[in-house]
């Protein structure tokens, strides 16, 4: 495979903008946690690359960390997202200004 | 040919991730994002990290995706989608920002001069789990040496941290009681 290192860390990083293009873009609340979930792959891709560039299997179980915590992470906040849905009867976040009053 | 699968399953990432981002429809969002998991899960593959991309597949693409598709259809999340192109500010701004930061990473990473591009080390197809590092493998075999040797306790409260997780949607999702009723 000639597609080297830099090409991995380019799709990384391009999928970490478009990551954070939707945290700021979006107004829903859901939108907005998948597009954390995407900025969370892009490290995961990046990780694994520098792991098989390097020879290395710490990227691979720092992944395999991430992939965990990020599970136990949307579990949480899709729990949170509900609670706040039963008490505000909206997820969009510009209706969500109840500290900024 | 590697490079053919390359292109094209970073190309599915990257343009089902930003139809994700844009699109006004929440569900469509989510099935573009579990495309976007998938083709991140090929690249894993390209990169021969294979248990990798099968826990991709099985968690982000399986389960992560499933509880949020569940969540989108439990709170009818998609009823006033249209607005996603009122607030012109916003919409401006982000764009601004997406577009530096795209610049950015182009800048760093594009030209092959900015990062030391290193060859591909050869795998090894079955470790011993000998020697000082835990060398690049593609067994599965390997994770569970390192979990269990290296990664001890990292692994241990990753565990742990499961368990509160559970224990904290349970708390969480339960109904809200009244605030005069009995104390706990």
């Amino acid at each position: 495979m000639t597609v080297g290192l830099n090409a991995f860390i380019l799709v990384a990083g391009l999928l970490f903008a478009i990551g954070l293009l939707g945290v700021i873009l979006r107004k829903n609340t859901l939108v907005l946690y998948m597009s954390l979930e995407l900025m969370l792959n892009a490290v995961n891709l990046a990780l694994v690359a520098f792991s098989r560039y390097n020879g290395s299997m710490d990227g691979n179980l720092f992944v395999f960390f991430i992939i965990t915590v990020a599970a136990a992470e949307v579990a949480i906040g899709l729990a949170i997202i509900v609670a706040l849905f039963r008490l505000r009867q909206t997820v969009m976040v510009d209706q969500l200004t109840a500290l900024s009053r | 040919m590697t490079d053919l699968l390359f292109y094209i399953f970073a190309g599915i990432t990257l343009i089902s991730a930003l139809i994700m981002v844009i699109s006004p429809n929440v569900v469509n969002g989510a099935m573009c994002m579990i495309i976007s998991f998938v083709g991140t899960a090929a690249l894993f593959v390209l990169l021969e990290a294979y248990f990798l991309a099968v826990l991709q597949v099985l968690v982000y693409a399986g389960a992560v995706m499933v509880l949020f598709l569940f969540i989108i259809m439990l709170l009818d999340a998609d009823k006033d989608a249209s607005r996603l192109l009122k607030d012109k500010m916003t919409l401006a701004g982000s764009i601004a920002g997406f577009a530096l930061l795209v610049v950015l990473v182009c800048a760093a990473f594009v030209g092959g001069q900015h990062l030391p591009e290193p060859a591909l080390l050869p795998v090894m197809e079955n470790p011993t789990g000998e020697g000082p590092g835990i060398p690049f493998t593609t067994s599965a075999k390997s994770f569970g040496y390192s979990l269990f040797t290296k990664y001890m306790l990292p692994f241990q409260l990753t565990g742990f941290l499961l368990l509160a997780a559970m224990i904290g949607v349970i708390v969480v999702s339960k109904k809200h009681e009244e605030p005069t009723g009995e104390k706990k």
